[in-house]
């Protein structure tokens, strides 16, 4: 269940749709904010105020790549790997990372620190090899600048 | 030239809409609204501005089929999911440049007649999403939205729709599944969207840059606007290129620069100074370009007579070193891993190919096994029901066009040639 101010927020986002229907997917964007990540009692939650059918909603929840189903680490660290970051060198970041801090593809690093995200295309193309840590980009990767933009996340 | 879409970006408080109004933002709502919208439509169609999201379809044909359907309420969506890998034209106008996008779509929903619109932001822009909310929030404080703007009994309201991380939500009729709160899975047409979209109401999807275009044409006129650029399909357009050149970015230019000017002339040329191997122009599901044959103007009708698309014109440039198996390899993993699963020859297609794809750049290529891939892709193509599986198709068989014997060369020497190793 959501407390009583989740579930404003989320009437008020509902009220921006002519249907309930529609606002699944931010709904769901809030429980994976409240539950850390979509389990059964987040997606009991959402069903509750929606009134959208659980396996509706899971089956949605599902279809996305942006919504985790498995607990994440602190830190999520989203990293690019389709052509223009991966003829940039995005595969040897890949494997940087799972040298240096052991985290594969999908992991996480068993201090509950960093979780790893291989992403396809973040639009920063430009300014390849790229990632996201959370909601910050961080463009023009290097082994060195990964490490100096990891210490800032403890 | 003069820029429209990239004006102000040196500007760090570009986003705030008193930084717009400095430039002469939103003028062009008030300036509209003494027109009827039918006006509005006919100078877009004057203009020529044909959708920047991929399709080039000429715009005011949808907005006069939407307009004229006779269903209530209308919506406007704007197209932000920019998933197509290599392209990053839409990003600076979402970040830094807001209010170009919400006085184009206010004029566009006037025109059409929409007095909702919603704002389909792909999940992976997150900063985007907070600079769209808060210029949105901006847009309302000045009556710029609203129910009566500019006291002129206008209604339009304005919202953010998160996507989460779906390329597929960038074909309009899946955008609108998911809008509606669906797994992205396009619809069978027709019916249209500009008849049945968006909650069963007619609809307009248009691109980002697309709608970025309109406030000009209105500051301008159609007259002026269609001496920019090619003739078939004039105005600005923006370039984003990556990969192997010197200046990689996004670059205002007028429509059908050649692709050659843009790489040598624009970007700096090929970084280091090493040899040019191929170019992907339009985004990574267009037909690749060897390097001989880049000397074609970059728009919608001529890029077709050379052979690839103009796509969403995001170009990626490969320098000598690059193994183009496995970048169609590449191409195809991130194809079968977001084919949405509706249609057959698309889910299964894509992940055949891939895995055929996958053993030849390991060194296990059967032979045979470039014939396959053109038995599997000749039984995509035209068979599925969104571009996505002729996409997958048509990266497939024009890597083979192009560059068959870096595949053969793959099969027979049980390895991948351009490894250095």
């Amino acid at each position: 269940m959501f407390n009583e101010t989740v579930l404003k927020e989320i009437k008020q986002i509902s009220g921006k749709y002519p249907t309930t229907r529609a606002a699944l997917l931010p709904a769901l964007y809030v429980a994976q904010r409240e539950f850390g990540h979509l389990g059964a009692d987040a997606y009991e939650a959402v069903s509750d105020v929606l009134g959208v059918p659980k396996a509706i909603a899971r089956g949605v929840g599902t279809f996305y790549a942006m919504y985790k189903h498995k607990p994440m680490g602190r830190h999520i660290v989203q990293l690019c790997t389709n052509v223009s970051c991966m003829i940039l060198g995005a595969e040897k970041l890949s494997d940087f990372l799972k040298n240096k801090y052991g985290l594969e593809p999908g992991g996480i690093t068993p201090d509950g620190r960093f979780s790893l995200v291989i992403m396809e295309c973040i639009g920063a193309c430009g300014t390849a090899p790229a990632m996201l840590v959370n909601d910050d980009f961080y463009e023009n990767l290097t082994e060195k600048y990964i490490e100096e933009i990891l210490e800032k996340y403890k | 030239m003069e820029k429209v879409l990239l004006k102000n970006m040196e500007n760090p408080n570009s986003a705030d809409i008193n930084e717009y109004k400095k430039i002469g933002g939103y003028k062009n709502i008030p300036k509209a609204f003494e027109f009827q919208p039918k006006e509005i439509i006919e100078e877009v169609k004057l203009s020529g501005l044909r959708g920047r999201g991929g399709a080039g379809f000429p715009v005011a044909m949808k907005w006069t089929f939407a307009s004229a359907y006779p269903n209530f309420p209308k919506y406007l969506l704007c197209n932000a999911d920019e998933g197509e890998p290599g392209t990053f034209k839409d990003r600076p106008i979402l970040e830094k440049n807001p209010h170009l996008l919400i006085e184009g779509m206010v004029i566009s929903g006037y025109a059409i007649g929409a007095e909702y619109g919603y704002i389909y932001l792909r999940g992976e822009y997150p900063h985007a999403k907070d600079v769209l909310n808060k210029a949105i929030a901006q847009a309302y404080d000045n009556g710029l939205l609203g129910d009566n703007i500019f006291n002129k009994g206008v209604r339009f309201h304005l919202t953010v729709h998160q996507g989460a991380g779906a390329y597929i939500c960038g074909e309009e009729t899946a955008l609108i599944e998911s809008l509606e709160g669906d797994k992205g899975q396009p619809r069978i047409k027709p019916p249209f969207p500009v008849n049945v979209g968006a909650f069963s109401k007619p609809t307009v999807v248009n691109n980002v840059e697309t709608l970025s275009n309109v406030p000009y044409i209105i500051e301008v006129g159609s007259e002026a606007y269609s001496k920019i650029g090619s003739q078939e399909c004039p105005g600005p357009k923006l370039y984003c290129v990556s990969g192997h050149v010197e200046k990689p970015g996004v670059y205002e230019l007028p429509m059908g620069t050649v692709l050659r000017d843009i790489i040598y002339m624009h970007c700096g040329g090929i970084k280091g100074g090493k040899r040019l191997k191929a170019v992907i122009p339009g985004g990574a599901t267009t037909p690749i370009l060897p390097a001989e044959k880049i000397d074609c103007p970059m728009d919608f009708v001529n890029m077709p007579k050379h052979g690839s698309m103009l796509g969403s014109g995001a170009i990626i440039v490969m320098d000598e070193s690059v193994c183009l198996v496995k970048v169609c390899y590449r191409i195809l993993k991130f194809l079968e891993h977001e084919s949405c699963g509706k249609c057959t020859p698309c889910r299964e297609g894509t992940g055949w190919l891939r895995s055929i794809l996958g053993r030849i750049e390991n060194g296990e290529g059967a032979e045979g096994d470039i014939d396959l891939l053109l038995s599997v892709s000749g039984n995509m193509a035209g068979k599925t029901f969104c571009p996505l599986g002729d996409g997958a198709a048509s990266v497939t068989q024009n890597f083979i066009k192009h560059f068959r014997n870096e595949f053969e060369e793959h099969i027979k020497r049980a390895k991948c040639v351009m490894r250095n190793e």
